[in-house]
């Protein structure tokens, strides 16, 4: 398993009816490309990130495709409209199997 | 004398318009977290004689690079700023104890980096918080040394100075950390190298100016740590030196080496009044 992946995301507590809130994520992770070699010339296993999704009450907002050119510790910026309060639940999968998720409340107010 | 005099005003004249000219907005303010009011221009230090502003590194950088740092979440130095709270807090070492047994918490250190490098008493030499780190665990903690500028060493600092942001750099120069000072002080203007370039060279002489696609930046090291775009990593200070004295084509120094240690005193010594702002964010 990859070491120290540790995801975090911001997103605002509270919302008016129909407006536009920015959802930032991001997660410390290695993202090991499969292309460099160590010391001894023995190519480094790939290990990257490879899908990272959000989903607000079921519904997907967003699901990315991640290639091994992106850089170390991904970080997401996108949008959602929000009319009803509810849970955003974010997913992100590693090569390895390992999923590492993350829920974040928000209330219409 | 006048003539001299002269030469001198002229070349101010010039370097203010260089480095005018070179900056992403003259004006820009660096507020962190829209609660942390950094302090990025300083009236030189007195010991200072060929200049008369410092000025923080983030103001050489583009707008885009400078955004990095204005947030938490968007400046990526926090990450590891979030590991070293884990090992502050975690037990190590024959005693049992963690960084925390003594100290708290992190923010009860606030301060503490701003004042280092700083003349020990009881070990008789200046230490830089590396060494005063390292101190703490392998004497009081009883366990092995952190590598210098190996990533847990680099993570702490970090941490040390993310508590301290926005406080001034107020490193001491005289006293018993004077011959010291004076060491680093005839390293930084010592050409070294097949380009016999000093430390002055560039940041002192041609601050502002384009090295190759790069602005040269005044060389402070308040924002140290410092998250490198280039390497997507920490880089401690002693790692940017010995890049640097490497670009001059010289053997370098150790990274924890007397000659680094007394130019880190003096380096810091330049950036009295500035801002502690590391993790900070630079190409």
């Amino acid at each position: 398993m990859a070491e120290n992946v540790r995801p975090r995301v911001r997103v605002p507590a509270t919302v008016a009816a129909g407006e536009t809130i920015t959802i930032k994520t991001l997660i410390s992770h290695n993202m090991e490309s499969g292309q460099r070699k160590d010391g001894d010339g023995n190519v480094i296993p790939r290990s990257i990130i490879n899908r990272f999704t959000c989903d607000f009450n079921g519904q997907n907002v967003i699901d990315v495709t991640l290639e091994p050119a992106i850089s170390r510790n991904p970080f997401f910026e996108f949008q959602a409209t929000i009319s009803e309060s509810g849970t955003f639940q974010f997913t992100w999968y590693d090569d390895d199997g390992s999923v590492y998720e993350e829920q974040k409340e928000i209330a219409v107010e | 004398m006048k003539a001299l005099a002269l030469k001198g005003v002229a070349a101010v004249t010039a370097l203010s318009f260089v480095a005018a000219s070179a900056l992403a907005d003259e004006n820009a303010n660096l507020v962190v977290n829209g609660e942390i009011d950094m302090t990025i221009r300083a009236p030189a230090p007195d010991h200072m004689e060929n200049m008369s502003e410092v000025m923080s590194g983030w103001l050489f950088r583009s707008s885009e690079t400078q955004a990095l740092q204005l947030d938490d979440f968007e400046n990526p130095g926090m990450i590891w700023v979030d590991d070293a709270r884990e090992v502050f807090a975690s037990e190590s070492g024959s005693g049992g104890e963690s960084c925390a047994s003594c100290h708290d918490s992190p923010e009860a250190l606030a301060g503490v980096r701003a004042v280092y490098p700083k003349w020990d008493e009881e070990h008789g030499e200046v230490q830089t918080l590396e060494m005063q780190i390292n101190e703490c665990v392998t004497e009081r903690m009883g366990g092995e040394p952190w590598k210098y500028t190996g990533g847990t060493m680099v993570n702490m600092t970090a941490l040390l100075a993310s508590v301290s942001r926005g406080m001034a750099v107020n490193v001491a120069i005289d006293g018993p950390a004077q011959s010291t000072w004076e060491m680093g002080r005839d390293l930084y203007y010592s050409r070294t190298g097949q380009l016999e370039l000093s430390c002055a060279n560039c940041h002192e002489d041609n601050y502002g100016n384009m090295i190759r696609a790069d602005h040269l930046s005044q060389g402070q090291i308040n924002g140290f740590p410092v998250y490198r775009l280039k390497n997507a990593k920490l880089n401690a200070v002693h790692s940017r030196f010995k890049g640097c004295v490497r670009d001059t084509r010289a053997q370098t120094y150790s990274p924890g080496s007397p000659e680094f240690i007394a130019l880190e005193l003096y380096v810091a010594s330049r950036g009295n009044g500035l801002s502690v702002e590391g993790p900070s964010v630079r190409n």
